[in-house]
């Protein structure tokens, strides 16, 4: 197969790696990155949720956000509190467009007073960078750190691997972090991630990844995980993936993301609106009837997978919606998916029929996540 | 009676000619993964060659499955709708798609041999 003539992939740290372990090898946002392992798609999914997997996600961005007003200038740019996040903690994010429209989803870590860690995603990052620089690139400094990998270790065992090679490191709670060595390498490790796990995600100087890489595979829980069954994790765990079930013609509201978006932004808090496309996100906030689509789980009620795009309709044979993820959840072990239907049909426990091959698919709202996430908090 | 491979990933084995057994590959499961889905075609449903005629589908990816030649289907392997992972444990014995009652039996003769397959598979 000749592949049309593209911008050459880049590859990250772990690559060598990656083709060592037996990796197939594919591409993802603009990257060559590994799908899946020898073990598989299943046998990885599994692994992770009954022991440890290590996620290369070295495609992420890494950046940070300098200076005394640092915190203000990040908080102009979303819905979200940023101001009062207390150092040594971590917080999901979303930079919005003029529209209320999700440009990308993120986590930031207030690493002091005056400073940010922030990731985001691999496909959106220049984009990300060059937004963040052009809104408030003259309040503080914005720092890429394009010479980091990012890993995640996640799983039910992932305290126990990590610990042994960095004591202490099992004593951070869910959405904290803080410096650690591990095996030499000088780590930031935050007690988060994308599968529903308990876990870490680990940045690490790139010429140290596959040392830190290579020390975490030795531990007896952990094995390598690939992109696949990351996908699946995520999706079990009810968790968007920015490019399929939000994007710049979604809202938060929409989204169902209204968990993210604190007080103090809304409407009567103290630091309303003053992010873009306020005046759409408030007004759905304030006005829940005004909102006409909304993002829902779904569960199949026969063993069908349903795919992103497929049209639902209403009991009544009516188009109602449109599935943005779907797959056969590895763990659940039913077909499961996230949608965005119209409002009067988000209610959970409503039948919708999904159309697949041109039969219809029964499916059910249902609220996520799918399987009960397992994050520690102390 | 010789298996043929066909250029979209399904092997036929034609020894009996009213009864023709398709599936699809090692290379072709491999490449999907992990099975969890086949949708299999109607007994009694006429194909032409190169129609789609069943769906193959891992966690990751779904795949049409096409006829390698015309006929009639006249049977179907039940035992995989019930374990799709036949599809990967054994996809040239046990995981078998259907069976065909070839209606152009000539047409076997377009399809690759073994040594044309793995080279064919091998470059795709």
């Amino acid at each position: 197969m000749s592949a049309p003539a593209a911008a050459p992939l880049l590859t990250t740290p772990l690559n060598a790696l990656h083709i060592e372990l037996g990796a197939r090898m594919v591409p993802f946002a603009g990257y060559s990155m590994p799908v899946q392992y020898p073990a598989g798609l299943m046998a990885e999914h599994l692994h992770t949720r009954e022991k440890a997997g290590l996620f290369d996600v070295s495609h992420m961005g890494q950046l940070r956000l300098v200076g005394p007003d640092a915190a203000a200038a990040f908080e102009s740019l979303m819905p979200v509190d940023v101001i009062d996040l207390p150092v040594g903690k971590q917080r999901y994010g979303l930079l919005l467009n003029d529209e209320g429209g999700i440009i990308d989803d993120l986590m930031f870590f207030r690493v002091a007073q005056d400073e940010l860690f922030v990731i985001v995603n691999g496909a959106c990052k220049v984009g990300d960078i060059a937004h963040i620089q052009a809104r408030i690139g003259q309040r503080c400094q914005v720092v890429p750190l394009p010479d980091h990998a990012l890993l995640a270790l996640q799983g039910p065992q992932a305290a126990t691997a990590l610990a042994r090679l960095a004591p202490g490191v099992e004593k951070l709670v869910f959405m904290t972090g803080g410096n650690f060595q591990i095996a030499g390498c000088d780590c930031f490790v935050t007690r988060s991630g994308y599968t529903g796990e308990d876990g870490f995600e680990i940045s690490v100087p790139a010429a140290q990844a596959d040392t830190l890489a290579r020390a975490l595979l030795a531990q007896p829980e952990v094995k390598p995980i690939g992109l696949g069954a990351r996908n699946s994790l995520r999706l079990e765990a009810g968790l968007c993936l920015y490019g399929n079930d939000i994007d710049t013609t979604t809202t938060p509201v929409e989204a169902a993301l209204n968990w993210a978006m604190q007080k103090v932004r809304r409407t009567g808090g103290a630091r309303a609106g003053g992010f873009p496309g306020a005046d759409k996100v408030l007004a759905q906030l304030d006005n829940p009837a005004s909102v006409a689509r909304k993002r829902v789980g779904l569960v199949a009620l026969e063993r069908v997978p349903v795919r992103e795009h497929t049209e639902l309709q209403s009991e009544g044979g009516q188009k109602i919606g449109e599935v943005t993820s779907g797959l056969l959840g590895p763990s659940f072990d039913k077909p499961i998916a996230l949608a965005y239907v119209d409002a009067q049909h988000a209610a959970i426990g409503t039948r919708v029929n999904a159309i697949v091959r041109g039969k219809a698919v029964p499916m059910e709202v249902c609220a996520t996540p799918f399987v009960p996430t397992r994050y520690y908090r102390g | 009676m010789t298996i043929k491979y066909s250029k979209d990933h399904e092997w036929i084995n034609a020894a009996d000619a009213n009864a023709a057994v398709v599936g699809i590959t090692l290379h072709a499961q491999d490449a999907l993964g992990d099975v969890v889905f086949v949708d299999l075609p109607a007994v009694g449903t006429t194909f032409a060659q190169g129609d789609v005629a069943g769906v193959v589908e891992s966690v990751k990816a779904a795949a049409d499955v096409y006829m390698p030649v015309s006929g009639e289907v006249v049977e179907v392997n039940e035992a995989l709708r019930a374990d799709p992972s036949l599809a990967n444990s054994d996809p040239l014995g046990a995981g078998w798609f259907f069976k065909v009652k070839l209606s152009e039996p000539a047409q076997l003769d377009g399809l690759m041999d073994e040594t044309a397959y793995s080279s064919f598979s091998a470059s795709a």
